[in-house]
């Protein structure tokens, strides 16, 4: 792929630096004036570390011309979501009450990102904790959609996908709840993949969910997100959730081939109310598929419509718990206040957004003593009959293909209600509740030029099939060349 | 206090422990920072500790290793799979907002503790042993307040007793029983000025025979023997006052205060947090594999309750020795070693000597049994000098006092001051009849009547002998010879 520097891909970028076409250094600063162009009106980072990119760059094109072995990622510019802990830059989760937080230490994913070599521009925006679907939770800035800056980019990994869909940056590390990769993902255009729970490690992720949240990499195509997935997967021994499995080649599987392949249509992905175009969309690139020798199944999920219910049961449960750290005391901000309830009271009052209040207080209320086997226990056991459904779906087909979202990128304040925003999310839940890799891979634009994801999801540890039958929708039904016109367009 | 014990005729005290162990791990439960005591503020600490937002706990195995050694040791069922649970309430100390504890899956259930009151043996039920992490403190200096993490994240146990102690003197038995237990099977230091046993006690009264408890209180900072003991006659003093005047027992928490000596509300019911437990989603469950018991199983040495009734009943100690000999395990080592190197059964002499001699000069020294120079076999060496005659007890005094001394073998020091005791009949016969013969006036006085001169013969004997004649057999002879 040729194109701009800034829209090179992660696997052109990095043979480029290598062969010494362009230098880190010049990159870089390529890279930092189209943000400083940019981002003003796209609001994808919510801060960008030129000085530590510069260095970082320097140090690689030093290490070229002394001919030292350059790490897989050498040179390629990534922005991180910022609930990604690094040290000694700024880490906000999007919230107020964390800022002037300055990390001590860097979460895992940045230690091996750093290792391979990539460069770190930035923190992208993202919705207060992860907790929305639009990035307009955020307690900093609106993150705009480059296809059409009149709409969403969607989230809560909003500011990754749009920095990456507008070239911003190569790639992005998000992170995915209940859909905060794959979601904005399909909004933006771009290929989200959450990995299996455990395949990637959460020292140092901020966390929303426990149980939940995964971390993987927002990209331009398929491939470029099996090699960033290649850098940061395995085992990680400050993680006790984290799984102790082989990790394959996974950009190997990039090969389009699905010959023989066997993709499930799971009936209750089909039925609700999805939009016209992203109907159409799913039935072209369930054709493309069969046409390139992978069968199609129609399978069963019964107890799918259950994900949403017991999803903001577990989830709300388990993020009041861990947001009961931000009391004011040792970092972010501490308000002025009397006593010590008083402490708790106004840091957190004025610290937390409104929908982290409304998420607290769901949780706290399923956590309560003699409520915990009603709503806690009972979406436990929900879970397990999510996760049933898919063992046995997955004995008949090697992935599952589904709409990522009912719809394409909705406009700003678009959703009355939480409840209408929540049910948005209903393709992309039940994957986090089951432990399973799912990716969300562009196939096709709806009538008014927005794009539209196609869901993949796989078995436990199976991401080499949702890599496999990604890059064969990518070369099938992809955007190819096309690329958001909305915005900075070049 | 007549009107007290008039009360405690009709009314029955009824007590529950929960009593924490610090766990002697040199690392954290969840974090490699170190456990030290008395390290500056929070310089124990590192990003988990100081509860930093994308920090994980991970289990340290060697916690486990000391809590199944507790639970082994109390008989307790151990769960092969237990899990750690959220506890949830805001404190400064408390850095996430919640502590790591067990809660409805906790390690070790349905244990004992065998306690050891007069000669007896009372068997106290122990519901659970958890494992938890411990919280910071926090200190208030005028209007400001302190946090110092340090002690955030240092392995404890939890251990809970059924309520069945009926008295005062019965808890603090349990919490010195429960101290010696862990310092024997080397779980926890327990030293209670560093905090590392602390005690939590709930107190309640009910009328004598009445099945159901009533309601209880439950004491906090209770943190001595004395203590425990002192709070907990408080309260029954307290609750049973009230209750005679017309008042009932509120369910609240009371903070014992030592210096005063009285305790005062802290929390009321209605101020009793609702800690939200549910199952920690950063850790897997908690496996008890068969390697580890084994390993357990192993390691574990005769406990305290069962030496106590073994030194009565096969080495013949009296009860008192033998809770001596059980109030700390190097001592009941000593002994056994002791025992073990003496060819015969002479648990009690050899006690004696223990009790007597060696501590008497360790005490004097101001050092503990663990710092004897005087190894356990040398003393049995000892002792069988005396036992078979070789030497009179009164010169197995001096030679344990050099050897302890010099460190030189007692039968040296025997052999070196010629100080055999003369047991040869024929030899003490001369001897007797030489001082008889010598002393023909006093001898006739004594065969006149005169009893109190006996004395005087057994001293011209050992005077003759330099102490070294038997004095059993001297006895004899001079009462034969002399006639009476």
């Amino acid at each position: 792929m040729s194109g701009p520097p800034e829209f090179w891909t992660v696997a052109d970028t990095a043979q480029r630096i290598a062969s010494g076409e362009i230098t880190a250094g010049r990159l870089v600063d390529t890279m930092l004036s189209r943000i400083a162009n940019v981002d003003r009106e796209l609001g994808a980072y919510l801060a960008t570390d030129g000085d530590g990119a510069r260095r970082d760059a320097t140090e690689i094109d030093r290490r070229r011309k002394d001919n030292v072995a350059l790490g897989p990622l050498a040179g390629v510019p990534i922005v991180l979501k910022d609930n990604l802990v690094t040290k000694g830059l700024a880490t906000t989760a999007g919230s107020k009450i964390l800022q002037g937080w300055i990390p001590p230490y860097d979460a895992t994913v940045v230690e091996k990102l750093r290792a391979a070599g990539a460069l770190i521009l930035g923190k992208a925006n993202l919705d207060e904790f992860g907790m929305g679907s639009s990035t307009e939770r955020s307690a900093y800035k609106k993150t705009r959609n480059p296809w059409d800056t009149s709409r969403v980019p969607g989230g809560s990994s909003g500011g990754s996908a749009a920095a990456v869909a507008a070239g911003l940056a190569a790639a992005s590390l998000g992170t995915d709840t209940g859909g905060s990769i794959r979601q904005p993902a399909a909004f933006c255009g771009v290929v989200g993949l959450k990995p299996t729970y455990g395949r990637v490690s959460r020292w140092g992720v901020i966390a929303f969910a426990s149980s939940l949240d995964q971390v993987g990499p927002l990209t331009r195509t398929v491939k470029d997100a099996a090699l960033v997935l290649q850098v940061i997967a395995g085992h990680d021994p400050r993680d006790s959730t984290s799984l102790d499995a082989p990790v394959p080649s996974f950009a190997a599987a990039a090969t389009g081939d699905v010959k023989g392949m066997k993709i499930g249509l799971p009936k209750e992905y089909f039925e609700g109310s999805i939009d016209a175009d992203v109907r159409a969309a799913l039935d072209r690139t369930i054709k493309a598929l069969q046409d390139k020798g992978a069968t199609t199944v129609e399978v069963s999920l019964p107890h799918t419509k259950l994900a949403l219910p017991a999803y903001y049961v577990v989830a709300p449960a388990e993020a009041s718990s861990n947001l009961a750290r931000y009391d004011g005391i040792r970092f972010g901000k501490r308000a002025d206040a009397t006593d010590l309830i008083d402490v708790y009271r106004k840091s957190r009052g004025a610290g937390f957004g409104p929908e982290v209040k409304r998420r607290i207080m769901l949780g706290t209320h399923a956590l309560r003593s003699g409520y915990y086997d009603a709503y806690y226990k009972k979406a436990q056991q929900i879970r397990a009959l999510i996760k049933r459904d898919f063992d046995e779906a997955f004995t008949k087909v090697d992935v599952m293909l589904t709409p990522t979202t009912p719809t394409a990128a909705f406009r700003f304040n678009a959703k009355a209600t939480p409840y209408d925003m929540y049910l948005g999310d209903i393709f992309t839940l039940a994957c986090n509740l089951a432990g399973l890799p799912g990716m969300s891979v562009p196939c096709g634009l709806t009538a008014d030029g927005l794009p539209i994801g196609a869901q993949l999801l796989g078995r436990p540890l199976d991401e080499v099939s949702l890599i496999r039958a990604g890059s064969a929708i990518e070369a099938a039904v992809g955007l190819g060349d096309r690329r958001p016109a909305g915005i900075g367009g070049i | 206090m007549t009107e007290l014990a008039q009360l405690l005729d009709d009314w029955e005290p009824v007590i529950g422990l929960e009593i924490h162990v610090q766990l002697a791990t040199a690392t954290k439960i969840f974090s490699a920072s170190a456990t030290t005591f008395g390290a500056p503020p929070n310089s124990l600490t590192d990003p988990l500790v100081m509860g930093m937002p994308g920090t994980l706990p991970v289990f340290n195995r060697a916690v486990l290793e000391l809590a199944l050694r507790l639970g082994v040791a109390t008989g307790s069922q151990i769960r092969a799979k237990s899990r750690f649970a959220r506890k949830h309430y805001f404190y400064p100390d408390l850095p996430k907002g919640y502590q790591i504890s067990q809660f409805d899956e906790p390690l070790c259930e349905n244990g004992h503790l065998d306690l050891i009151l007069g000669g007896t043996v009372k068997r106290v039920k122990l519901q659970r042993i958890h494992l938890e992490e411990d919280a910071g403190k926090n200190t208030h200096v005028g209007a400001v307040s302190h946090v110092d993490l340090n002690r955030a994240g240092v392995p404890l146990v939890e251990v809970v007793t059924a309520p069945e102690l009926t008295s005062s003197e019965e808890a603090a038995e349990f919490m010195r029983s429960l101290h010696r237990l862990v310092r024997w099977i080397d779980v926890s230091e327990a030293d209670m000025e560093k905090g590392q046993l602390r005690c939590d006690a709930n107190v309640s009264v009910r009328l004598r025979g009445e099945d159901r408890l009533g309601t209880r209180t439950e004491l906090k900072n209770i943190n001595s023997f004395k203590f425990v003991q002192n709070a907990i006659d408080h309260e029954i003093a307290r609750q049973l006052l009230l209750i005679d005047g017309g008042g009932r027992v509120e369910r609240e928490t009371r903070l014992w205060d030592a210096t005063l000596g009285s305790s005062a509300p802290m929390r009321s019911k209605e101020e009793i947090n609702d800690y939200r437990y549910f199952p920690d989603p950063d850790l897997p469950p908690l496996v008890v594999d068969g390697p580890t018991m084994a390993n357990v199983l192993r390691s574990l040495p005769e406990l305290p309750a069962a030496r106590f009734e073994r030194y009565q009943r096969l080495q013949k100690l009296t009860a008192d020795d033998a809770r001596t000999m059980v109030g700390d395990r190097a001592l009941a080592d000593y002994f056994d070693a002791a025992s073990k190197a003496h060819p015969g059964e002479s648990g009690r002499t050899i006690a004696n000597w223990i009790l007597t001699e060696l501590l008497g000069a360790l005490n004097a020294e101001g050092k503990h049994i663990s710092q004897s120079t005087m190894p356990p076999q040398r003393l049995a060496a000892l002792v069988v000098l005396v036992e078979s005659g070789v030497i009179s007890g009164k010169i197995g005094k001096e030679v344990f006092e050099e050897s302890y001394r010099s460190g030189e073998e007692p039968i040296s020091i025997v052999e070196r001051r010629g100080v055999q005791q003369i047991s040869d009949e024929t030899l003490l016969t001369a001897i007797v009849e030489g001082v008889v013969s010598r002393n023909a006036k006093q001898a006739a006085e004594y065969q006149s009547g005169k009893d109190g001169l006996f004395g005087f013969f057994v001293g011209q004997v050992m005077k003759e002998t330099q102490g070294r004649a038997n004095p059993v057999m001297a006895t004899e002879i001079l009462k034969k010879r002399l006639g009476r």
